[in-house]
């Protein structure tokens, strides 16, 4: 009797997981709907501000100075930025973006710095004791451009002083909804895009083409910084419903079959019980049990 | 009418698409018209207000920076914020306004009061362009 209790309670226990699990993973769907929306919304942006760069890049400088965020610089000191979730419950997200970064640490020969948003980043830079150059957390699930421009600031003051002469930008990139690649892009110093249309249009500058390219690239780096977030929000949501609903199909299983053995138990007893009785009424001869009936 | 096509992106999202006939926004050399067959061009934009006309149709927008880009046959701005006269929420940008007043006449460092300039150059745009009654 007692096994069958505890049976009953972990049936209950699951239940209630599952129910939680699938309250999850209708949230996750409907935000991730949006963090996609958001994600395509800001494309257009994206695009014509990489093409201008790269039409830009194609202009001849009239002093031949090299604007500080296109040197290149014999790294002594690089930075990574992880980007990685806030919360758990999504599957192997985090986990492979952290496995990407702490690989890619060990290929570098020179000493690398981290850049960690997130709060799972956070928990993986303090257990592998890693240097971090700034830690963000808090980011909303609709991020505006607003909130990362603290972000980036900080990568390009810190990339302008010298803290560090080559940034790597990490983050999940979303293939599909079951899918997202873990990739890491150079971000500083800038590479022009190819251009996609090889004749350098002849465009009139106002004022001179190097102050609207040192005007441009500081918003470049913000703009690739607040897509790369875009995405990861995008990831994590589409992360979490996938995990979510393997866990409630999991849940589900387990109770099917955790009601088997309820079932098995019960009749178990029920045929003990008989078994009892009917022996009992046979050697006793107690005709009372009978009479009873 | 000869028109163009104009389109208004931000990083958020895209502001407006549509064929138009004249615009008048603020360059870096002051205020400036682009009509149809403007040479191709590529400009700072300074905070201020956006005229897009479509025929006899005006319509306000403010925008707080950006770029500007003719090319031969579509005109892109890149916004760093836009709003559209509709959408501006007058009271937010009136307490932006006194608030960067307020740092102006205390302004404790240099980088700060420029801050502050820039901040209150957006927000008498918005509530210029969120008086101008919208044509729509």
């Amino acid at each position: 009797m007692a096994n069958s209790q505890i049976v009953r309670r972990r049936i209950h226990s699951i239940r209630n997981a599952a129910r939680i699990c699938k309250a999850t993973e209708m949230i996750a769907t409907a935000r991730m709907k949006r963090a996609q929306a958001q994600a395509t919304a800001g494309r257009p942006y994206a695009d014509k501000i990489r093409q201008v760069v790269s039409d830009l890049a194609l202009q001849p400088g009239d002093n031949g100075d090299i604007h500080p965020l296109l040197q290149r610089r014999d790294a002594t000191k690089i930075a990574i930025i992880h980007i990685t979730t806030d919360h758990g419950l999504c599957g192997g997200l985090n986990a492979n973006q952290n496995h990407l970064v702490a690989s890619s640490i060990l290929e570098q020969s020179v000493p690398v710095t981290l850049i960690v948003i997130g709060r799972k980043g956070k928990g993986f830079a303090r257990t592998t004791r890693r240097d971090t150059y700034a830690v963000f957390t808090g980011i909303s699930d609709s991020p505006r451009l607003q909130e990362t421009l603290p972000i980036s600031r900080a990568i390009i003051n810190g990339y302008s002083k010298g803290d560090f002469d080559l940034v790597y930008l990490v983050y999940p990139r979303f293939t599909s909804t079951i899918k997202q690649t873990p990739v890491m892009e150079i971000l500083l110093p800038v590479k022009p895009p190819p251009s996609p249309t090889p004749q350098a249009r002849e465009y009139l500058y106002e004022p001179l083409p190097d102050v609207v390219l040192a005007e441009l690239l500081p918003r470049f780096v913000e703009m690739q910084i607040y897509h790369a977030i875009l995405e990861l929000k995008a990831c994590e949501q589409s992360a979490r419903m996938v995990a979510m609903r393997d866990a409630s199909d999991n849940a589900h299983e387990l109770t099917q079959s955790l009601t088997m053995t309820l079932h098995r138990l019960r009749q178990e007893n029920i045929t003990r019980e008989i078994c009892d009785i009917s022996g009992g009424a046979e050697s006793g001869g107690s005709d009372e049990l009978y009479e009873g009936r | 009418m000869a028109t163009f096509k104009l389109e208004i992106v931000t990083a958020e999202r895209m502001i407006f698409s549509g064929d138009v006939s004249e615009i008048v926004a603020w360059g870096t050399e002051g205020q400036m018209g682009i009509l149809p067959h403007h040479v191709p061009l590529m400009t700072i934009l300074r905070p201020g207000d956006l005229l897009i006309k479509k025929g006899e149709e005006e319509q306000y927008m403010a925008i707080s920076g950006g770029f500007l880009e003719v090319g031969l046959d579509k005109v892109v701005i890149l916004a760093d914020a836009c709003e559209r006269a509709g959408e501006i929420d007058i009271e937010r940008a009136e307490a932006a306004r006194r608030q960067a007043e307020k740092t102006l006449k205390t302004s404790p460092s240099k980088t700060a009061t420029a801050a502050a300039e820039i901040a209150l150059r957006r927000s008498l745009v918005r509530l210029k362009v969120a008086r101008k009654k919208p044509h729509r």
